[in-house]
């Protein structure tokens, strides 16, 4: 195929495509990541948002006090991920049988079903073993139904004997027969023993045996495990006496039957085709020797079996040495070889997280620092980060994870890309409800800067307020008097005469507003209240420096009116400003290229000066003389 | 809640809208659209809910969303509108307006019409990306856009002109539009103002201004009352709502604290507005209902008598049109109820039609109620 450069927004489902064949018999094969492959990383998001839906209900939940309570509630989040497992898998199947690929592909995606399909099979596994911690008894049946559930060439087998017309003299008869048998499927296999019965009444006698044994045969978890063991011995010596009678001799297929009841490895071992797998022949040969066997004695049947199985030609395979570490009770084992084999962090991640729930990891703290746990749980958060829109579920991985978690936030939630501001709002809400105050200050200027460039003013203004960034408030402000001053008008009015208690984030801001409330008495003629705020925004200081030139020229026309507005203290004070202004002016630059400036300094000072003619002579006059 | 059916569909979903039911059909709303956002290759897709009773396509369970169809969109869907039976017009994050026909024969999704550059930023030397289309309405044959450049856009569906453009109509971001009457519209924006604009007047200013009291919390979402058109709800970006009065003041006649974080819309039922529904980023639907029970009336409308049954009747009335405008604490003719049991991820829209309820989540899930008032 043709190579193509790895892509880090891929990096999750590059990890799933893992480099290595762990789970299949033959070479190594190498897959490289391709775009196109949408249906597959489609189905695995499904597994991401449900996963991730469980995952936070287990942090979430509370703890139930009674053991068993407990532990029945951690049994059913184990299942909920199970089938949330098995409902991808069932979706990436139907969706490799609906479209058209080609065979390479093909391949490759029922590759990743059987990937799928053996995470289930650890999983169901460790659920067993170790959250429901199954004691002796309940754990052979628990074995037998993952077994059943796990070995599925069974049932196509059974559906095509069954539907045939002499389902007794179907040359797969016998096999179904003895793969119930393997499967401790009791009823099953006796129903359809009856069939051959019916069909070879010569063999009736024998059959009636054989079909009596099997039902008696012990099987439950409804007596304590002495009378298990003392009903299920009486059986086996039942069993034992009619082999040993010769019973079964003229019907091999029969006495092969009897002899895998009583245990009998080699004879177990002669159906090897029908099990497939060492696991399989380990629980069936528990279920005929040692149907009470103890958890912690798994270990010791679970090597042998695999010995056994395997013989000489073949060696374990990843899958194998994963299930042996779980029979052998060896939970960091199983992690380890899993992390491994599998090159994704899904699985490791939530499996281990379940597992400290179930407080059966020892929190030996890794070189760095954290635990197992937090370790796997950060790097999936940091997986998912990775990707274009799978990073919003990595913002509650981490929030679980108490040592890192929150520096690991920090660091990642800075780098996504804010192409919109709704995306930019939803980053900031993840950032404030965690009291990244830093995080939230620099999305906001961000977002106000863009919408500066863009000449957005309102916007700009709108996001300051968020962070409560009164430097940049400022800005925007002084933005607004520039344009005000090039323009002679306001731009924006419906921002500026909108501020509301907003006004006070900054001193420009509070200026800008109220210079335009100024500008809106002059319009509505309320010149006395006008002037007031006039003279105000000088003399407290509100006002910039430079601007004072452009308040003073403001006054101008206020100065000119037929009625006297300003008074006499009024005008001293706008005199003061003045002649501050200028004498600063002074000092700093020459008049020679300010013209302007002269003649507006020149008007104002008449102005100034007759405006206190008029107002000593109006003050001095007593009414009604 | 057994009525409501999920389903996972590995994009994050932005809108939701159900296909409008023609003149006055009787039976629910069977298809609805969707956007998704924030992936490389966004989409619009159609679904189906299948009656109740019928099995789907594969035996799948009944009642869960089947896709019908599905097109790629170029930018996230921002907001998203039935033009009619066949068409949905389509706001996206690039600045573009799309309008989409559903062929119902082979089930297939095409661009009918784009309006390329419904929204810019003016200077594109200056200009720092570009500027989102964030909310679209329409009125068959009218579809009015807003965007994040302040500017509102208003088209004709066979045009290839804007009718109308006023430009720089907001200084702010404009977060949403609805319709007030057929030549007036509603906008909201990021400084916490409600505007109404004329279309009939030709000056580029706004009929009304509109604004919250106290902080100026950006309003995201906006929906007028279906009969009563005075009534107008907004939402917030602190998750609070507020109802306001368009005949009487500036400010809001009640703020309701709803949500924890910004609410993304609301929406008042189109055939019973005593219900109203608003969804937040905190991953809660609220069902907001001031529908009073009959029973809970005084005593003396229980005599019987023609007398009572006006006065009844007039009670109801100003029950239904004061339930909403009330200024008293309303909790007690008030019934919250969130919707969503177990809230994780944002739920970033919903759409009520007759009796059901669709919803979509940022955890890539649509939910579907169609026993709303069961």
């Amino acid at each position: 195929g043709v190579p193509t450069p790895f892509n880090p927004s891929h990096s999750v489902s590059a990890g799933f495509c893992s480099r290595k064949h762990p789970m299949a018999t033959g070479a190594a094969c190498v897959f490289v990541v391709r775009r196109d492959q949408d249906i597959y990383m489609e189905t695995l998001r499904k597994l991401f948002n449900e996963s991730h839906g469980i995952f936070v209900g287990l942090q979430r939940c509370e703890e139930e006090r009674a053991a068993r309570a407990r532990n029945a509630q951690l049994v059913q989040v184990s299942k909920n991920y199970r089938s949330v497992i098995r409902a991808c898998m069932e979706d990436m199947h139907q969706a490799a049988s609906k479209s058209v690929l080609s065979g390479q592909r093909f391949s490759a995606f029922f590759f990743q079903v059987s990937i799928l399909s053996a995470m289930e099979l650890i999983w169901n596994l460790c659920e067993i073993l170790f959250v429901e911690a199954a004691p002796a008894g309940p754990l052979l049946l628990r074995l037998l139904d993952w077994v059943q559930l796990h070995i599925c060439d069974v049932d196509n087998m059974v559906r095509e004997v069954l539907s045939s017309e002499n389902p007794s003299k179907h040359k797969l008869f016998w096999n179904v027969v003895d793969i119930f048998v393997l499967q401790g499927r009791m009823d099953e296999a006796r129903h359809l023993l009856s069939k051959e019965a019916i069909a070879n009444p010569t063999s009736m006698k024998m059959y009636k045996i054989l079909d009596d044994l099997m039902k008696k045969m012990p099987l439950g978890n409804t007596q304590t495990l002495t009378e298990m063991e003392l009903k299920w011995q009486h059986w086996h010596e039942e069993c034992q006496r009619y082999l040993q009678d010769g019973t079964f001799a003229s019907n091999s297929h029969m006495e092969s039957i009897c002899k895998i009841l009583l245990g009998d490895e080699n004879a177990i071992l002669e159906k090897k085709e029908l099990m497939t797998t060492w696991y399989h022949f380990l629980v069936t040969r528990l279920l005929y020797s040692h149907p009470t066997v103890k958890p912690m004695e798994l270990r010791f049947y679970a090597q042998s079996s695999m010995d056994m199985f395997l013989g000489e030609e073949s060696s374990p395979e990843p899958l194998d040495t994963i299930l042996m570490a779980a029979f052998e009770f060896e939970l960091h084992q199983v992690i380890k070889e899993c992390s491994v084999a599998l090159s994704n962090w899904w699985f490791v991640a939530h499996l281990t997280d379940l597992l400290d729930h179930c407080k059966l990891l020892q929190s030996h703290n890794l070189y760095f620092g954290s635990n197992m746990r937090e370790f796997l749980l950060l790097e999936y958060a940091s997986g998912l980060f990775s990707h274009h829109s799978l990073w919003q579920l990595g913002v509650d991985y981490f929030d679980h994870c108490p040592e890192y978690g929150r520096v690991y936030l920090e660091l990642h939630i800075e780098r996504i890309p804010l192409n919109t501001e709704q995306k930019a709002l939803k980053v900031l809400r993840i950032c404030e409800q965690r009291q990244m105050h830093e995080q939230v200050r620099s999305i906001c200027k961000i977002m106000a800067m863009k919408a500066l460039r863009n000449n957005r003013l309102g916007s700009a203004l709108s996001w300051s307020i968020r962070a409560k960034d009164a430097a940049f408030a400022t800005l925007i402000s002084d933005r607004f008097l520039k344009d005000y001053c090039e323009r002679g008008c306001f731009s924006d009015l419906d921002l500026i005469d909108n501020l509301g208690p907003s006004m006070l984030l900054s001193d420009r801001l509070t200026f800008l507003g109220k210079y335009r409330e100024f500008h809106r008495l002059y319009g509505e003629k309320r010149f006395s209240e006008a002037a007031r705020l006039l003279l105000m925004l000088m003399t407290a200081h509100i006002a910039p420096c430079s601007f004072w030139m452009t308040l003073l020229t403001d006054a101008l026309p206020l100065l000119e009116q037929k009625e006297v507005i300003f008074s006499a203290e009024q005008t001293y004070e706008l005199m003061r400003c003045l002649e501050d202004l200028t004498a600063g002016k002074l000092d700093r630059q020459k008049f020679q290229d300010d013209d302007v400036e002269t003649m507006k300094v020149e008007m104002l000072r008449l102005a100034l000066a007759r405006n206190l003619a008029r107002v000593i002579v109006k003050e001095g006059t007593l009414e009604g003389s | 809640m057994e009525e409501v059916c999920a389903r996972f569909v590995s994009q994050k979903i932005s809108k939701a809208r159900w296909r409008p039911l023609p003149g006055a059909a009787l039976q629910p709303p069977d298809l609805f659209a969707t956007g998704s956002w924030d992936n490389e290759d966004n989409r619009v897709s159609v679904w189906s809910v299948g009656d109740a009773g019928s099995a789907g396509l594969n035996g799948e369970y009944q009642g869960e969303p089947q896709l019908l169809c599905d097109i790629r969109h170029d930018g996230d869907v921002m907001d998203m509108q039935f033009l009619d039976q066949e068409r949905i017009v389509v706001a996206s994050s690039t600045g573009s307006v799309t309008v989409f026909r559903h062929h119902q024969n082979n089930q297939t999704l095409s661009a009918n019409h784009r309006w390329e550059n419904a929204h810019y930023h003016a200077d594109q030397y200056t200009a720092c990306g570009g500027a989102a289309c964030t909310g679209v309405i329409c009125n068959n044959p009218e579809i009015v856009t807003v965007g994040e450049d302040g500017r509102i856009n208003l088209f004709r569906a066979d045009q290839k002109e804007a009718v109308r453009t006023i430009d720089n109509a907001d200084s702010s971001t404009l977060h949403a539009v609805t319709f007030l009457r057929t030549t007036e519209i509603l906008t909201v924006n990021s400084i916490g103002q409600l505007k109404i604009w004329d279309f009939r007047q030709q000056r580029n200013e706004p009929a009304q201004i509109f604004s919250l009291t106290g902080d100026r919390v950006p309003l995201h979402c906006v929906d007028r009352h279906p009969s009563q058109q005075h009534i107008v709800a907004t939402g917030g970006q602190d998750g609070m709502l507020s109802i306001w009065d368009i005949r009487q003041g500036t400010m809001p006649v009640s703020l309701l604290n709803a949500h924890e974080a910004e609410m993304w819309e609301v929406h008042f039922h189109p055939s019973n507005p005593d219900h109203l529904f608003t969804c937040s980023e905190d991953g809660s639907l609220w069902h907001w209902d001031t529908s009073t029970d009959v029973s809970e009336k005084p005593s003396f409308l229980h005599q019987g008598g023609r007398s009572t049954a006006y006065i009844s009747h007039s009670t109801i009335n100003q029950s239904v049109v004061s339930a909403w405008l009330s200024n008293d604490p309303t909790k007690d003719r008030m019934e919250i109820t969130n919707l969503i049991p177990n809230q994780t991820l944002s739920v970033n829209t919903l759409d009520v039609l007759g009796p059901c309820l669709v919803y979509g989540t940022d955890a890539e899930a649509i939910y579907v109620n169609r026993q709303l008032f069961a």
